[in-house]
C-alpha cells in the first residue's frame, strides 16, 4: 500500500509538467495582443516594445515557458497585466471562494445523489427507482443558470429568504463563517449542487444494481446474511467507482462555474477566469488555469489512492 | 426411525415470464442424516434450481414454488425474514461453482467466514477469527494463518474452493449444498477437492446433496445418484446401481457418452438432440423426442414407472415393459 501510494505520487510530477506546458501553451497560442488593454490605442512602437520587454513576451516561447515554470515553483506567478496585483494572491483568494462554494455543493449533492441512487438501485423498479431516476435526468439535463436565476426569483425575489448574489454582506469577497456571509452561499451551492447529484445518482444506481446481479449477492445471502450485512458489502464494492466519479465532479466544481458564479456574481475562480478571458490577462488566465489543474491532479491522486485501500484488487499493475 | 434430513415432494419452481419457465416439474426424493445424494443432469435441467430452493435463494418476486420442502422437520418455504436467515448457512449452507465470483472480492476470506460466524453463533469478532482460522486448517490450505488476511484474488481457484468450503462448513450445518463445485477447476485441483469434500462430509455427518454435469464426480462423493431431465428425476438408485444397471435410455445415453473406457479414435456416443425449452410443463415423457426407443405411448401422463426398491426407480415405459417380459420369460432372479 505504501509503495503504491509513493509510486503513485512519483507518476503525478511528469503529468504536473505536462499540464502546466498544455495550460502554457493554449494560452500563447490563442489569439490576441496581451497588453492591449494597458496600452493606449496610440502608443508608439517604443513604449509597446519597452511593456512586451517589462512582461517578457519578447523572448521566446521557451525562454519565457521555462522563466514563467521556475517562478512558480516559488509560488510566484507574476502580475496580473489589468490590475498590477500578484497573481498568486487573486488566484488563491478566489480559489478559497470556490472552495467554499463547491465543497458545500459537493457535500449536498454527493449526500441526496448516494441517496437516492442506492434506493434505487436496491429497489430497482419500483416507485421510489422511477421517481429517483426521472429527479437524476432533470438533474443532468436542466441548464443551471437556468436553475440559478429561478431560484433567484422564487427565493431572493419573491420570497426574499436569500440574498441573490455576492459572497457575503457589501459585496464582499472576503469569506467568514458566520451567517450573513453562510445565507449568501445557500442559492449558488444549491443550484451548482444539482448536477452532480444527478450524476452521482444515476452511477450509484447502475452500480448498485449490477452489484446485486452478481453471485456473490447470492452467497452473501446463502450464508445467512440480513439486508443490514448485504448492505454493507455493497456499499464497499460500490464505493471504488462511486468515490472516481465524485472526485471527478469535484474536480470539476473546483474549476468554478463560470455561469453560475456570474449568475451569481460569486468572486471565485470561474468568475475570475471569465474575467482574464475578456481582458486578455495572460499571467492571470495562465496562473488560474495552472493552480485549478494542480488541484485536478491532487484530487485524482486522493482518489486512486482512497480508492486502492477500499479495493485491493486496484493496487495490482 | 428418525426423520429423513430432507422431504422434497412434488416440488414445482416456475419463473414467471414470457414465455414462463418451468424449470423444475414435479421432483421428490428424501435424505437421511449423513447421505449424499448427487444429481446428475445436464445445463438446465433443473438440478441448480432445486439446489437454490432448498435455500429459497431464487428471486422471490419472479418464482413461484410449489409443492413442499423440509429440512430437519422445518418447512423451507414457510421461511420468512430472520428465521430464512438463520436457516441459510446455520443449516443448510451452500458452496459455489465458482468461487471467484460466489466470494466478495473486497473483503478479506478471514472476515467472510468470521461475518458468517459473527451471525449466527453471535461470537465476538476475535473468537470469531480464530473460528475462521480452524476452519482454513480444516479444509488444509497451507499456511491458515496468513492466508485468513488474503483477499480471493491473491489466491488460486482450488484454494479459493477451500476456503468457500471452509466457509460453508463454518456453523456445521446440517445440510451443505455443493452446485458443481469443481466444474471451474483444474482436473488436478477437482480431485483434491472432491476427496476432501468426502472426508469432510465423513468426518462432520453432515447430508450432501452434490449437483453435477459430470457422471465421473457424481459416482466420486455420492452414495445415492438421481438422473434429472427437464425438471424431473428420471431414475434413481445407488451409485452401483445407476453405473452397472442403467434403467432409462436418457441415463445410458449419459453413461455411454463418458470419456471413460471409450477406445481412441472412435467417436464418442453422443445423445441426438437438445434438451426442450421448458416454457410449459412437459407431458408424457420429456425425454423421447431424442430417444430411440420412443413410442406414441411414451406421450402419455404419467409415465409408467419401472422399480425395483422404494428408492430405486426409472420413469421409463421401455424399462417398464422390458422389465415385465424379463418377468414372463425368465422367472428365476
Amino acid at each position: 500500500m505504501l509503495i503504491f501510494t509513493l509510486r503513485r505520487i512519483a507518476y503525478t510530477i511528469p503529468i504536473m509538467l505536462g499540464v502546466s506546458l498544455v495550460c502554457f501553451a493554449l494560452v500563447h497560442i490563442s489569439p490576441g495582443d496581451p497588453l492591449v488593454s494597458i496600452l493606449p490605442p496610440d502608443a508608439s512602437v517604443d513604449l509597446q516594445q519597452q511593456l512586451m520587454a517589462i512582461y517578457g513576451f519578447d523572448r521566446s516561447y521557451p525562454e519565457q515557458f521555462i522563466r514563467w515554470l521556475s517562478r512558480a515553483l516559488q509560488g510566484d506567478l507574476g502580475n496580473s497585466i489589468a490590475t498590477g496585483r500578484p497573481v498568486t494572491s487573486e488566484v488563491m483568494n478566489a480559489v478559497g471562494n470556490t472552495l467554499i462554494l463547491a465543497v458545500t455543493a459537493t457535500i449536498i449533492g454527493f449526500t441526496f445523489g448516494g441517496l437516492f441512487g442506492f434506493v434505487a438501485g436496491f429497489f430497482r423498479d419500483s416507485w421510489i427507482d422511477k421517481l429517483a431516476s426521472t429527479l437524476a435526468v432533470v438533474g443532468v439535463s436542466v441548464p443551471h443558470y437556468w436553475l440559478g436565476m429561478v431560484l433567484v426569483i422564487v427565493f431572493s425575489v419573491e420570497l426574499g429568504w436569500f440574498p441573490a448574489t455576492g459572497a457575503g454582506p457589501g459585496g464582499s469577497s472576503q469569506w467568514s463563517w458566520d451567517w450573513d456571509h453562510l445565507r449568501h452561499l445557500v442559492l449558488p451551492a444549491v443550484t451548482m449542487s444539482v448536477i452532480p447529484m444527478g450524476i452521482v445518482a444515476r452511477t450509484v444506481r447502475a452500480l448498485v444494481a449490477d452489484i446485486l446481479q452478481q453471485e456473490f449477492v447470492t452467497g452473501l445471502r446463502a450464508k445467512g446474511l440480513l439486508d443490514r450485512g448485504v448492505l454493507a458489502h455493497v456499499i464497499k464494492n460500490a464505493a471504488p467507482t462511486a468515490l472516481a466519479v465524485m472526485g471527478l465532479q469535484l474536480g470539476y466544481l473546483l474549476g468554478g462555474s463560470i455561469l453560475i458564479e456570474t449568475v451569481f456574481s460569486w468572486p471565485g475562480t470561474g468568475f475570475l477566469l471569465g474575467q482574464a478571458i475578456f481582458q486578455r490577462d495572460l499571467p492571470l488566465l495562465q496562473g488560474t488555469i495552472l493552480v485549478l489543474a494542480m488541484f485536478f491532479v491532487i484530487l485524482n491522486l486522493v482518489v486512486d489512492v482512497v480508492q486502492s485501500a477500499l479495493d485491493p484488487r486496484l493496487q495490482r499493475g | 426411525m428418525t426423520a429423513p434430513l430432507v422431504e422434497v415432494s412434488d416440488l414445482t419452481v416456475t419463473f414467471a415470464g414470457t414465455p414462463p419457465v418451468h424449470a423444475v416439474n414435479g421432483v421428490s426424493f428424501t435424505l437421511g442424516q449423513g447421505e449424499v445424494l448427487g444429481i446428475l443432469g445436464e445445463s438446465g435441467s433443473g438440478k441448480s434450481v432445486t439446489l437454490k430452493t432448498l435455500l429459497r435463494l431464487l428471486p422471490a418476486r419472479r418464482t413461484q414454488i410449489g409443492g413442499s420442502v423440509r429440512v430437519s422437520g422445518q418447512d423451507v418455504l414457510a421461511l420468512e425474514g430472520r428465521a430464512l436467515a438463520d436457516h441459510r448457512g446455520g443449516v443448510v449452507s451452500m458452496i459455489f461453482q465458482d468461487p471467484g465470483l460466489a466470494l466478495d472480492p473486497v473483503y478479506t476470506i478471514g472476515h467472510q467466514i468470521a461475518e458468517t460466524v459473527m451471525r449466527h453463533e453471535g461470537l465476538g469478532r476475535r473468537d470469531a477469527m480464530a473460528r475462521a482460522l480452524d476452519m482454513l486448517d480444516l479444509v488444509r490450505i497451507p499456511s491458515a494463518k496468513r492466508r485468513l488476511s488474503n483477499y480471493p484474488h491473491e489466491m488460486s481457484g482450488g484454494m479459493r474452493q477451500r476456503a468457500m468450503i471452509a466457509l460453508a462448513l463454518a456453523c456445521k450445518p446440517k445440510l451443505l449444498l455443493a452446485d458443481e463445485p469443481t466444474t471451474a477447476l483444474d482436473a488436478t485441483v477437482q480431485i483434491q477437492i472432491l476427496l476432501l469434500l468426502r472426508d469432510l462430509q465423513r468426518e462432520m455427518g453432515m447430508g450432501v446433496i452434490f449437483v453435477t454435469h459430470d457422471i465421473g464426480v457424481a459416482v466420486e462423493v455420492s452414495d445415492k445418484l438421481a438422473v434429472m431431465y427437464a425438471g424431473r428425476f428420471v431414475e434413481t438408485g445407488t451409485v452401483a446401481d445407476i453405473i452397472r444397471d442403467a434403467r432409462h435410455p436418457y441415463s445410458q445415453g449419459l453413461l455411454a457418452a463418458n470419456l471413460v473406457g471409450a477406445e481412441p479414435g472412435t467417436l464418442l456416443q453422443a445423445i441426438p438432440g437438445a434438451p426442450p425449452a421448458l416454457h410449459a410443463p412437459p407431458v408424457g415423457c420429456a425425454f423421447a423426442p431424442r430417444c430411440a426407443l420412443a413410442r406414441p405411448a411414451c406421450a402419455a401422463d404419467p409415465v409408467a414407472l419401472w422399480q425395483s426398491r422404494e428408492d430405486r426407480w426409472a420413469r421409463c415405459l421401455a424399462a417398464a415393459e422390458a422389465d415385465t417380459a424379463d418377468a414372463t420369460a425368465d422367472p428365476s432372479p
